[in-house]
């Protein structure tokens, strides 16, 4: 028997369940793209069967970040850049639970980079939604690791130098077995894009357009947005390595020059995840190893059976 | 200084197997009957650079390396020559027995492999000048030759230990057990054949006049020989923990290699991550969904670790981290001791701490205070931290086998079942209060676990509400932050009444001079008291592991009861005496600091010197490489 009893439970799960009930109200600024990524959770949980209860949503710090006070389901709001080191461990000691990382793309991809390319190299079985809005949006208004080269801020006030970051790319290549990029103002695509993420059993990385209309007024609003897979201009095979890693670097340059290109662009439903290939070497208990703790006739291995080498 | 105890000190080039060599002869002593005690010394390489291990046996309790030694096995470094850099390493061979002789004790034996060493550079050190100035027996043998007509040259170390056993009378009985544990086939017998020939070419070759022997001894029971490493590990494993997380840093990465192998047999999950920041992070994590979890790592490391660490304090969750300490600042000195991380670990991460600090000072204070660490975090919710260093981490003894025969404690403290959770408070939306305002007993507001039905709750490193959503009303914060600081007085109280005390006591009661010590400087400084006390001074000592929250009722007592009292510490600053006068507020005065950072743990006679200088007021310096802080006003 579990002592887990919302994982699994079969039955009719309304979208509101995901809203909390009393408090707190979304303090995102009118018009913000990161109430989009909230709905698009709301629409996509309920639809693959997931009840609140047997849901973690572990973020970072950043506007982004407060998605776990606003969506209901467990939640642990980090701190700055270690969302993903978190979530993967809640997994893997209980890797029945549904988890969902997110943050913003200061967080995931400045701050949090080398776990992020980590736990892609790994392919863990989660969700990563990056909440890409090209700007430090909580601190107001700083330079990111993904604004545009030029973008001009006050802590860059001639201009950035830098050439901005490659997420779907860098994602592709640290191991992602799924990567993706949709915009807020693309609701219905957002939330299939979501649920396809949620239901792939390995890393899914979601690169999520949200416009800041606060701190990032001269950008796009992300708007109009071309979906590759719909586009006739656009033809290429999603689970070819290198056909995805084309239309990758040719989506993160355009990006920069005004054309919004968003869609699936890699999926491997080979690649074991790495709770799987950890199974494999013996190194992850079959069952998972938070129920031990609660069944009353697990046997407790102890040092004193170890000390034979010591004698 | 005595000579009813053997210590045997095997010095080679670091790639020489001495670490294997000594472990098995530190085990034949120890079956022999006698007590135990084993220092390792080497430098941060792999190869190259001249390391020793140090054994010290007796018939009697051993808690500390002695003042010198008496026995040395020197091989010479045979990786002192590195063919393709010749002109780099120059001539190093000999170096592990020159550089070993200063601490070698009038009367000791020498033995040195005349094999590998020549006989110019052995002349070019003056040996048979300074062995006749200390009456050292010196004992030349072609150990390489043996090992190479016998079996492989790398098998001289087997040559040794039969020379050695040869000179102190030695019955090879639990030698050749422990060999033919380790190995079978070929390689046994080779080690054999070359155990018996080093054996009977040392008593054909040498008339003995040397009057040191193997101690004898008994044990009235079953003893096993193990490393501070092993007992957090094993201290670990018995308090439930099935999950670590870590990158490797000496001297932690011993804990951290002993729980991954252990682990999957376990059904345990041990992960090498990317760094320590996220080592930290994975820890909390597993911790958060109900897995008793833990990491650690040595200074740099563990400074990485910081921001996590406040995490699990805000946030409530249970965790346990392990720092073992390295001479500092920086990379220091990767492989040499010292206690100089107490206050970075008292206070590190950004707000007012509250977690708990263990410093054990010896292989048993280990094991239980890892213990301890579980279930106090767990039923605390509280980071728990054992501090310790690279001096405990590799130091072998014996202890009684019968010390571990204990049930496991895997219990997930105040954790709450669904059954639980179903009487427990929650918000009009059904959120459950996990730091909800009443039923907080002993300052502990019950936690439930992800995937649990009727659990659901936010964990924030933000201030936050009972259903923990980032609130900054005041009245709650108070509330909140105040509850969490007074878990450590809930905690104090329990440790006060409920267990014995982590303090360890030793001297003379009466005395009026006090010796205070921590961690694991205790034995030295057990040994130095007792010495002091045989040449008729009046000392008492206490060794405190209680680090945070701070013993105050017993250290109170204890410098209530002294006029003065010299802290003795591994550090340049004194922090340990710094944490009492915070911590008590007084008695500045009556406290000064005996403090060493040459890289090398105290020796007991290092601490009676500083007794002497401080106390008879000698006019003098210690002549050793420590340092006197006097008391405030002095
Ligand atoms: C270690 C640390 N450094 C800096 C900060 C301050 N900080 C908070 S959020 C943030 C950046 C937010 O940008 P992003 O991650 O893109 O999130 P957004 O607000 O845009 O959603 C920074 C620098 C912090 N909280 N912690
Ligand atoms: S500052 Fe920008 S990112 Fe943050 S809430 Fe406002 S619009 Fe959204
Ligand atoms: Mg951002």
């Amino acid at each position: 028997m579990s002592a887990f009893n919302a994982i699994g439970e079969e039955r009719e799960i309304d979208r509101d369940e995901f809203t909390p009930g009393v408090e707190p109200q979304p303090t995102w600024c009118p018009g913000c793209g990161d109430f989009g990524v909230l709905k698009s959770l709301k629409q996509a949980l309920p639809e693959v069967g997931k009840t609140p209860e047997e849901v973690l949503t572990v973020t970072g710090i950043g506007c982004s970040g407060k998605l776990s006070s606003y969506l209901d389901t467990y939640g642990f709001h980090t701190i700055h850049g270690r969302s993903l080191p978190v979530a993967r461990a809640a997994k893997l000691a209980n890797p029945e639970l549904e988890v969902i990382a997110a943050g913003g793309d200061g967080d995931g991809y400045g701050i949090g980079g080398n776990h992020w390319i980590h736990t892609a190299r790994e392919n863990h079985d989660m969700t990563y939604i990056v909440f890409n809005n090209e700007i430090f949006g909580l601190t107001k208004g700083q330079t990111s690791p993904t604004s545009p080269k030029g973008h001009k801020s006050k802590t860059q006030p001639s201009g950035s130098a830098k050439t901005p970051l490659r997420p779907l790319s860098m994602s592709l290549n640290a191991g992602a077995s799924y990567v993706a990029r949709t915009a807020a103002v693309n609701p219905n695509q957002a939330k299939e894009i979501i649920k396809e993420a949620i239901e792939h059993d390995g890393f899914a990385h979601v690169d999520f357009l949200t416009q800041c209309p606060t701190w990032n007024k001269d950008a796009r609003q992300y708007v109009p947005y071309i979906d590759v897979q719909e586009s006739d201009d656009y033809d290429f095979d999603i689970t070819d390595r290198r056909e995805a890693a084309e239309m990758m670097h040719e989506t993160e340059d355009v990006l920069n020059e005004g054309t919004v290109l968003t869609g699936r662009y890699y999926v491997d439903e080979d690649r074991p995840s790495y709770q799987e290939e950890k199974s494999a070497v013996g190194e992850l208990p079959d069952e998972p190893l938070v129920e031990r703790y609660f069944d009353d006739d697990a046997e407790w291995e102890r040092s004193y059976d170890l000390l034979d080498r010591h004698k | 200084m005595s000579d009813d105890e053997l210590i045997w000190r095997i010095a080679g080039g670091s790639g020489d197997g001495i670490d294997s060599t000594s472990q098995n002869f530190a085990k034949a002593l120890m079956r022999s009957g006698l007590d135990i005690f084993t220092h390792r010394h080497y430098p941060s390489r792999i190869r190259g650079g001249h390391t020793y291990v140090e054994i010290r046996a007796a018939d009697h309790e051993v808690q500390s390396r002695g003042d010198g030694y008496n026995f040395l096995l020197s091989l010479g470094d045979s990786f002192a020559r590195n063919p393709q850099e010749d002109a780099y390493y120059g001539n190093e061979e000999i170096k592990p027995l020159s550089e070993n002789l200063d601490e070698l004790r009038e009367g000791g034996i020498i033995v040195y492999d005349e094999g590998l060493i020549s006989e110019e550079d052995v002349d070019a050190i003056d040996l048979e000048e300074r062995a006749e100035e200390n009456n050292w027996h010196v004992f030349p043998m072609d150990l390489r030759g043996l090992a190479r007509e016998h079996g492989r040259e790398v098998m001289r170390n087997t040559a040794g230990v039969g020379v050695t056993a040869a000179l102190l009378d030695m019955d090879l009985e639990h030698i050749e057990d422990l060999m033919s544990d380790a190995m079978g086939g070929d390689i046994l017998e080779s080690n054999l054949e070359i155990l018996h020939e080093a054996y009977e070419t040392t008593r054909e070759e040498y008339e003995f006049e040397h009057d040191l022997r193997a101690p004898e001894g008994t044990h009235e029971t079953e003893q096993a020989l193990l490393s501070g490493s092993n007992a957090i590990a094993y201290g670990a494993i018995d308090g439930g923990c099935r999950f670590i997380a870590g990158y490797p840093m000496t001297p932690w990465t011993d804990v951290f290699t002993i729980l991954s192998q252990n682990f999957p047999d376990m059904g345990g999950v041990s992960e090498q991550v990317e760094d320590e920041i996220a080592a930290a992070a994975l820890a909390v994590g597993a911790s958060h969904a109900g897995v008793k979890a833990m990491s650690g790592s040595s200074g740099g490391g563990f400074a990485l670790m910081s921001e996590p660490l406040g995490l699990a304090e805000m946030t409530e969750t249970p965790l346990v981290l392990v720092e073992s300490m390295r001479a500092g600042p920086s990379t220091g000195m990767p492989t040499k001791p010292e206690q100089s991380d107490l206050e970075f670990v008292l206070y590190t991460s950004q707000g007012d701490s509250s977690r708990v600090v263990f410093a054990p000072g010896t292989i048993e204070e280990a094991y239980e205070q890892t213990r301890l660490a579980f279930d106090i975090a767990w039923e605390y919710q509280i980071p728990t931290i054992i501090i310790y260093d690279q001096k405990l981490s590799g130091e072998n003894t014996n202890v009684d086998v019968e010390f571990f025969d204990r049930e496991p404690e895997p219990g997930l403290g105040s954790t709450l079942t669904e059954e639980e959770l179903k009487e427990a408070a929650h918000d009009a939306s059904g959120k459950f209060e996990r730091f909800g305002y009443d039923d907080n007993e002993r300052n502990v507001s019950k936690r439930s676990l992800p995937g649990q039905k009727g659990g659901r709750y936010l964990a924030t490193g933000n201030e936050h509400s009972p259903v923990g959503h980032i609130e900054e009303d005041s009245d709650n914060r108070v509330f909140q932050m105040t509850r969490r600081l007074e878990k450590l007085d809930s905690i104090r109280e329990e440790l006060d009444e409920d267990h014995p005390s982590n303090q360890t006591y030793f001297g003379d009661e009466t005395a009026d001079y006090g010796v205070i010590t921590w961690g694991s400087s205790q034995g030295a400084v057990v040994e130095a008291v007792s010495r002091l006390n045989e040449a008729g001074h009046s000392v008492k000592g206490i060794s405190v592991s209680d680090m945070m929250p701070f013993p105050e009722t017993e250290m109170t007592e204890f410098l209530e009861s002294v006029d003065e009292a010299m802290v003795v510490e591994m550090n340049g600053t004194g922090q340990f005496r710094g944490l009492i006068q915070k911590e008590l507020g007084r008695f500045g005065e009556k406290l000064t600091s005996l403090l060493k950072y040459n890289g090398n743990p105290f020796e007991p006679a290092e601490v009676v010197e500083g007794y002497e200088v401080n106390v008879a007021e000698e006019d003098r310096e210690p002549t050793a490489q420590v340092r006197i802080e006097p008391a405030a006003g002095d």
